[in-house]
């Protein structure tokens, strides 16, 4: 019961807030905090460069048979909440994936170290409260970078908190899964930071302006993984007559 | 990305061809199978730099090189500039568009080496507008796989590449806020923009 009620208080609060920002007509982003938003973009470079990226450099001289566990049981205990959100969806066979996934991994993949799902080709079917929101028909709302957790939109920060507040993972995780979840979840982040090394590099320290790199392509990524077409201003046609060619060929 | 099936693709272009000699041909020219022809092509020559064991700096010679074969520089050049070209002399311009094939084969270059032991899997290909899009999966070492689409037109009378989609990510795109960026924080000075982009 104390559970439903906090459901709706933050879903109705989220709801409020990710309506209140429309995107301005003719503009290339719909980021009115960005001078905010440039803040915060530069306090978690600070944080990149003191605490991520270095334990990045350090995980990536690990061998992988001793990271790719972390790794495995990380995203094996994110299943029961992205499982909740499929639901929520109405997404019966992602559902499905994600369920069987869980369950063979966490019994024959010894807990959720290793992968045999993914070997029988039961590929992780991603999702998370931002896209539910999506589904639901809640517009993106305006960008937002986060403290720590970085690019965002509206939708999505709601989605994250939700998700922060909501794991099911409580309810139907092992006592090592409860243990040890948070602790492999922050292990895989620098991991990945480190596997990925010269992406991240690329934009956040190479790039003239790290902050428009880090939207631009945040954006782009995320409406593809929504399933959402790219605007029609991002469209690219070389027959096109907006661009004169005169003095390149 | 050696491992493009080949019997799928002899398939394919056999396909292809008894399409072109059945069909009488539209005035708009570039066909499915061109355009998975080229991106066929092109990995094969990147792969054969990556295995080829040279330097670093030799390479990035040799991927400007295929770039320029490839690629519809001038579109490319043009489109990064936008509309900040406008002002710049037609000298300007061409030395942007050299530096500018420089620049993306330095910095794409250098990161080629993470697809070593992978493979592009061609998924299908359908037209967009006046273009053809090649729609591929990355299946590299430790990760997932991802998506890569190709775009292919036929402007400057033979098939090129002019945009890279990866993940939804348009490569041209970003290309032009970044170059957009580089020219701000040069004061809009295109000729220190040429200079640094070397």
């Amino acid at each position: 019961m104390m559970t439903q009620f906090r459901t709706s208080c933050v879903l109705i609060a989220m709801a409020v807030m990710t309506a209140c920002t429309a995107p301005q007509p003719g503009a290339e982003f719909n980021d009115p905090f960005e001078a905010n938003n440039r803040v915060i973009h530069n306090f978690n470079k600070g944080l990149d460069r003191t605490v991520l990226r270095p334990a990045g450099q350090v995980a990536a001289v690990i061998p992988d048979e001793m990271t790719t566990p972390v790794v495995n049981f990380a995203d094996n205990v994110a299943l029961p909440g992205m499982m909740a959100n499929g639901i929520l969806q109405g997404d019966i066979g992602g559902t499905s994936t994600n369920l069987m996934r869980f369950l063979i991994n966490t019994t024959v993949g010894f807990g959720g170290l290793f992968d045999p799902a993914g070997a029988i080709g039961l590929a992780e079917e991603s999702t998370d409260f931002g896209e539910t929101l999506a589904v639901w028909g809640l517009p993106e709302g305006a960008y937002v970078e986060l403290p720590v957790f970085g690019p965002s939109t509206e939708r999505d920060a709601a989605g994250r908190i939700v998700d922060l507040l909501f794991d099911p993972l409580q309810s139907v995780g092992t006592g090592t899964q409860l243990k040890y979840g948070t602790g492999t979840r922050a292990a895989s982040l620098a991991i990945t930071r480190g596997r990925f090394m010269e992406t991240f590099d690329g934009v956040l320290y190479d790039s003239a302006d790290s902050y428009g790199q880090a939207r631009l392509a945040y954006l782009q990524n995320r409406r593809f993984e929504l399933g959402e077409e790219p605007p029609e201003a991002s469209i690219i046609d070389p027959f096109s007559d907006d661009l004169s060619l005169q003095g390149f060929e | 990305m050696t491992n493009l099936n080949l019997s799928r693709r002899s398939a394919m272009t056999l396909g292809g061809a008894s399409l072109v000699a059945l069909a009488p041909l539209p005035s708009f020219a570039l066909s499915a199978s061109q355009a998975e022809m080229l991106v066929t092509s092109a990995v094969s020559e990147i792969n054969g730099v990556i295995s080829s064991g040279a330097s670093v700096g030799s390479m990035v010679n040799s991927f400007k090189t295929i770039f320029d074969r490839y690629a519809d520089t001038s579109y490319l050049a043009a489109y990064a500039l936008g509309n900040d070209g406008r002002s710049a002399s037609d000298a300007q311009k061409r030395a942007f568009g050299d530096a500018f094939g420089l620049y993306l084969a330095n910095k794409y270059g250098r990161r080629f080496n993470e697809f070593a032991g992978g493979e592009l899997q061609i998924q299908g290909t359908r037209s967009v507008n006046s273009y053809m899009e090649v729609r591929t999966l990355a299946v590299l070492r430790n990760q997932s796989p991802f998506q890569v689409d190709f775009h292919v037109s036929d402007r400057p009378g033979r098939p090129v590449f002019f945009n890279l989609i990866i993940e939804g990510i348009n490569m041209l795109l970003s290309e032009r806020a970044e170059i957009g960026a580089m020219l701000d924080a040069r004061g809009g000075d295109i000729d220190a923009l040429i200079r640094d982009l070397k």
